[in-house]
């Protein structure tokens, strides 16, 4: 799949956003006044940024609305109702906390699961195309929600919570990549069932259907050096967990902290353009490509 | 909406011969000609004279070789447009309702106007049949010519999509899959027809009719070639010496 760069900010960071949100509704860090201002407008910014970026790729932006009218069958429509109703919940929840000096938990913890809620829909967006067998796999909603709660801890400054939930998207995170590079070849679509040929012979594609490129090349074929993408993932491991869990594990220091969550981010990021750019889509088959 | 319709009563769809197509292209020109001046925004190209074109296509026809285990390699012409799919996923994953399958007569279609051009069921569809259009920015897709084939306004016999009416070669059939009696389900039933990649469960309603088994080629190739035994043979006597002391020279 095309790496386009609204889709990787847009994943990344809102995922960082509400999994920020999720542990302001609960309360962690129990803070009120300007500094509860403070770790909101984080989260918004996180949240609100990443959704906004997402509609750059749109090609009617102005109709947004119209995606959320299919909620019963649409994982897109339905991340869109779960985003609108946590920020909404968290907002007034935020209200609260800021200015009345009141923490109403229920709808905090409300604000929570939607914020979880959210990412789990945006995961899904994903998780359900049986065309790309890398995504079409369960430790896909599993990556991104640990990666939202370890991100999320870290934000919050939970250290004790977030260097076990590290460890966790660390887990999986290379459980995907191993589960994920089986992914096609166990979902067995081949040039031979996507022609129906297979049975006569070995299937070659011989000529494409035009000399020039077309958007289903530009959209759904990209290919990543294996060498590459190898060093990408040490690089993103290194960036997303290793070293914050160093930088956690060390005595407390605001920029200790501060370059956590930098690093924690890049590496995120990285780890999301290997998600999109490693992404084979099926009709890559009959262009002879993947 | 985007729900898909328990059944539907009719199923229209497209038989394509992968036995006759000879690979011409001309359904592709002349999808393109009809719709891009038709129903919906125009089938846009960028760079059409420049150095490197592209554009919006409803249909494509791929080459495939396909080499048998003993034998001849053979070439067979694949044209790829919207299957119609019964368990269409690009219609379920849409947000907006502009996806839909119509239950009289099971025509996926896109209604422009609500599109926002997400781009989520051209990633859905297993098949390539969908492309955003790059200066409309909606999706395209074939409508199987929604607009001819119930178009009173045409003559009878052009009431047909426009790649089945311009096919030099007769490889491409269109009615009703649904109904067991139509003569395309007829072809279908006779010539073995099949589904491209069955194993992703979108049961499309279009089908392809497999190459009929080609001819084969026995030890004799040519029944008179037995009486054309070569008559050339070593020399003998005084020509077999002759030969010999003329090679030493
Ligand atoms: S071929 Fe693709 S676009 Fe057409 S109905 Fe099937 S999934 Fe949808
Ligand atoms: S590109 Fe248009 S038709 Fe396709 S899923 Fe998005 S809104 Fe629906
Ligand atoms: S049915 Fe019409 S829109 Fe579909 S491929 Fe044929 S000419 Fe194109």
């Amino acid at each position: 799949m095309h790496p386009a760069p609204s889709v990787i900010v847009f994943t990344t960071l809102s995922g960082l956003g509400f999994g920020l949100m999720f542990f302001l509704g609960l309360g962690l860090p129990d803070v009120s006044g300007w500094v509860a201002f403070v770790f909101f407008a984080v989260a918004y910014a996180l949240a609100v940024g990443g959704l906004l970026a997402s509609t750059f790729h749109l090609g009617h932006p102005e109709r947004a609305l119209k995606a959320f009218t299919q909620w019963k069958t649409s994982w897109l429509s339905r991340e869109g109702w779960c985003a609108v109703l946590a920020l909404m919940v968290t907002g007034l929840y935020a209200i609260g906390v800021i200015f009345l000096g009141q923490r109403w938990a229920g709808l905090g913890l409300l604000g929570s699961l939607l914020s979880l809620a959210t990412v789990f829909t945006t995961s899904m967006i994903y998780t359900q195309l049986k065309t790309i067998p890398r995504w079409n796999m369960k430790l896909t909603p599993a990556m991104f929600l640990s990666f939202s709660l370890a991100g999320g801890a870290l934000l919050a400054g939970q250290t004790t919570l977030a260097i076990p939930l590290l460890l966790i998207a660390a887990l999986v995170q290379i459980l995907y990549w191993r589960q994920g590079d089986q992914a096609f070849a166990n979902a067995g679509t081949t040039l031979a069932t996507a022609t129906g040929l297979g049975d006569r012979g070995t299937v070659r594609a011989f000529e494409p259907p035009h000399t020039g490129t077309n958007y289903l090349l530009r959209e759904f074929v990209h290919v990543v050096g294996r060498k590459h993408a190898e060093k990408l993932r040490v690089i993103s491991f290194g960036l997303a967990f290793v070293l914050p869990v160093l930088l956690l594990v060390l005595p407390f220091n605001h920029l200790f902290a501060a370059l956590a969550v930098l690093s924690h981010l890049a590496g995120v990021a990285v780890s999301r353009w290997l998600f999109f750019a490693q992404a084979e889509h099926v009709v890559g088959l009959y262009y002879g490509k993947r | 909406m985007t729900q898909l319709p328990q059944s539907t009563e009719r199923k229209m769809g497209l038989v394509i011969d992968l036995d006759t197509c000879v690979g011409c292209h001309a359904c592709v020109i002349s999808c393109k000609g009809w719709n891009t001046e038709n129903y919906g925004a125009p089938l846009s190209d960028q760079d059409a004279y420049g150095a490197n074109p592209s554009g919006t296509f409803l249909n494509r026809v791929h080459s495939y070789e396909v080499q048998p285990a003993e034998g001849a390699a053979q070439l067979i012409h694949f044209p790829k447009s919207c299957l119609h799919c019964e368990d269409a996923p690009c219609v379920t994953v849409c947000p907006t309702g502009a996806s839909y399958k119509r239950v009289e007569d099971g025509i996926v279609l896109v209604n422009e106007s609500d599109c926002i051009g997400c781009g989520l069921c051209a990633w859905a569809c297993p098949y390539g049949a969908r492309e955003l259009d790059a200066a409309a920015g909606v999706m395209k897709k074939c409508t199987l010519c929604v607009d001819r084939i119930y178009n009173d306004n045409l003559p009878e016999e052009d009431r047909v999509p426009a790649c089945v009416r311009t096919c030099p070669a007769g490889a491409r059939h269109f009615g009703d899959l649904g109904d067991p009696d139509s003569a395309v389900s007829q072809l279908v039933a006779e010539r073995g027809g099949m589904d491209l990649m069955p194993e992703l469960g979108t049961k499309p309603v279009n089908k392809y009719l497999p190459p009929r088994p080609k001819d084969t080629i026995e030890d004799q190739i040519d029944i008179l070639a037995p009486l054309l035994a070569p008559v050339a043979e070593e020399p003998k006597g005084f020509l077999g010496w002759l030969d010999k002391a003329l090679e030493k020279l």
